[in-house]
């Protein structure tokens, strides 16, 4: 662990790129996936497309999106722009069915009873059914978060700055103790945010913990 | 006052699910849609604060056509209360309380205590209120609905089976309360049920609806109930429906008996010849002495045959046919509203009281 000590520096500077490759990505896949979850949950139609569509771009090799990516894009092959655009699309793959669920899971009474208080469907959305959706939501987000942290150091080939650079230059100068705390970093990374995401949604969502009280309690 | 002019609804898929209602619902009264399963009483009652639009007809709320307000303006108006409650799970039950009126654009505060005066209305406590909809039974979801709707105070309030998910001693509770709230409120309501037994007895008019949508029959349900328009209201009503009758028939001019009585810690002379009531130094009935019987000593309450029911005076009639056949000694006891033996009465007594002169019984 000599090398920690000396190298202090080429674990933490990747450490801030790294968490904004893959969090970044979070939360533009959510920012893309409720309407489309809305639309899903909509339109038969539009979900008979869109959630076997989010399948398939989910089967894409994450360095085929790496390298596909630029020439559509327009953008170099070592911009992190392309590694943030293709984790942003798995996200929205992760979290398309999982809001299009969500949405329909709400019970059909609530919403009648909603339409018939006086609300307009905007207010509805966002006063009912994303709130009720949200359980739902933190389940898909964890998922996502984790799989993204791993993910990015992915990019770390295509020299995209961040902490799967440590794997890289570990293997090619053979420093397993390099390789070894980029795998711990990752992984307690992936833990924190994760337990984070965890406590959000349990400060946002206080009646789903007395409801599962009650279903325990029977 | 709510106004079906000529109202038809037909879905999509062909189904004519109401068939040219005309009707009148009087302001500050209690209207009952009855009928059953599939004859479009809910139907009629969405399309009047528009979740449902009628295919033809006009319908009016103060003479007003209801097609002129824009459908969430004319709802924050109407209260709305059904069958699941549709309580939002996600919010407190003073926060769901306090929707209508935050939605009306009031600011929190004034809300939220707006809302915790209608918990206390409704008969739920104060504490009620930080909970969440799951942690309510049943009926205390019900009534938290019935605040909810009733929250912006809206002169109109439709009931969609809202009681029909309860067990019946709950029910009548909840209906009870319906019907004190009203007393106090004045609103104008219009309730739907399948239940007939339901109907008369919120009802002050009862509107029965037949398969298609067609109405069938529109009256005060002692009309419903003694003249039924047709054989299909008849038969809906059910044969028991002089039984049923008693049930909004009051009765503070009724007839009754007297039997001999006895106090408890008495002593009895000889073997008594009759059932003897017991009573105690309230004069509150605590059982009968059969015919026959000899008491050594002072009387105890070991003695006594446990008496049926009480029909206490001024109450539904019902409750006296029910002292009369649940007694021991074939009559019902009557007592006044302290619980004071008044007299008895048999069941007898309580029949002829509707055959002969239905139109006079409750009249005192
Ligand atoms: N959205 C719809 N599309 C097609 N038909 C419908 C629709 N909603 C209701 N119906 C039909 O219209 C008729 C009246 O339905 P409605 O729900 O008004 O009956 P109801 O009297 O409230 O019955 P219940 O006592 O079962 O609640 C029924 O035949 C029903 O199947
Ligand atoms: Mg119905």
């Amino acid at each position: 662990m000599n090398w920690l000590s000396n190298n202090f520096d080429k674990v933490i500077d990747p450490l801030g790129p790294h968490l904004v490759i893959s969090l970044l990505p979070v939360l533009f896949g959510l920012l893309i996936s409720i309407p489309l979850g809305w639309v899903a949950n909509r339109w038969p139609i539009a979900r008979a497309i869109l959630v076997p569509a989010a399948g398939i771009l989910y089967t894409i090799p994450s360095l085929v999106l790496f390298l596909v990516l630029p020439p559509l894009l327009g953008t170099k092959v070592l911009d992190e722009i392309n590694v943030i655009v293709a984790l942003t699309i798995y996200t929205v793959a992760l979290l398309v069915r999982s809001v299009a669920d969500a949405l329909a899971a709400v019970p059909p009474h609530v919403i009648a009873a909603a339409n018939a208080m006086g609300y307009r469907p905007v207010r509805r959305f966002f006063g009912v059914e994303l709130p009720l959706a949200v359980p739902v939501l933190i389940a898909g987000l964890r998922v996502a978060t984790v799989s993204n942290i791993s993910l990015t150091s992915v990019a770390a080939i295509l020299g995209v700055p961040q902490l799967g650079g440590l794997f890289t230059d570990g293997f090619s100068v053979e420093n397993y103790d390099e390789i070894v705390i980029g795998i711990v970093l990752i992984f307690l990374l992936a833990m924190i945010f994760d337990g984070l995401l965890l406590l959000i949604g349990r400060l946002l969502t206080p009646w789903a913990r007395a409801g599962r009280a009650v279903e325990a309690a029977k | 006052m709510i106004e079906f002019r000529d109202v038809t609804k037909q879905y999509p898929d062909g189904t004519v699910a109401v068939d040219k209602l005309n009707l009148t619902v009087d302001a500050g009264t209690i209207t009952v849609f009855v009928g059953p399963s599939g004859c479009g009483k809910t139907t009629s009652l969405r399309m009047v604060n528009r979740m449902i639009e009628a295919t033809s007809g006009t319908i009016l709320i103060d003479g007003k056509d209801i097609k002129d307000s824009a459908p969430a303006s004319l709802r924050l108006g109407i209260g709305y209360v059904i069958q699941q409650a549709g309580l939002f799970p996600h919010r407190t039950v003073l926060d769901n309380v306090a929707t209508v009126p935050l939605l009306s654009g009031w600011d929190k505060r004034k809300a939220r205590s707006r809302a915790a005066e209608l918990l206390e209305t409704v008969g739920l406590p104060a504490e009620m209120g930080k909970r969440y909809p799951v942690q309510l039974s049943g009926g205390q979801q019900q009534r938290v609905g019935v605040a909810r709707a009733l929250a912006a105070d809206p002169p109109i309030l439709l009931m969609d089976e809202p009681f029909s998910a309860v067990d019946p001693v709950v029910r009548e509770d909840l209906q009870n309360e319906l019907l004190r709230l009203q007393d106090e409120l004045d609103k104008t309501i219009v309730f739907v049920t399948h239940d007939i037994d339901e109907a008369v007895r919120i009802g002050e008019k009862v509107a029965v609806f037949r398969k298609g949508g067609v109405l069938a029959q529109y009256g005060t349900p002692a009309d419903v109930l003694r003249y039924p328009a047709d054989e299909f209201v008849a038969s809906f009503v059910g044969r028991d429906r002089g039984y049923r009758g008693l049930s909004f028939l009051e009765s503070s001019g009724i007839a009754v008996d007297q039997v001999p009585t006895t106090t408890v810690g008495q002593p009895v002379a000889g073997p008594v010849a009759e059932w003897v009531l017991v009573l105690d130094a309230n004069e509150h009935p605590c059982g009968w002495l059969p015919p026959n019987t000899t008491v050594d000593g002072p009387l105890g309450s070991d003695s006594l045959v446990a008496g049926g029911s009480l029909y206490t005076t001024g109450t539904p009639l019902r409750g006296a046919l029910d002292a009369a056949l649940s007694s021991p000694a074939s009559r019902g006891v009557v007592v006044d509203e302290d619980g004071k033996y008044v007299g008895v009465i048999t069941a007898r007594q309580v029949l002829d009281l509707i055959e002969g002169h239905p139109e006079s019984v409750g009249k005192p």
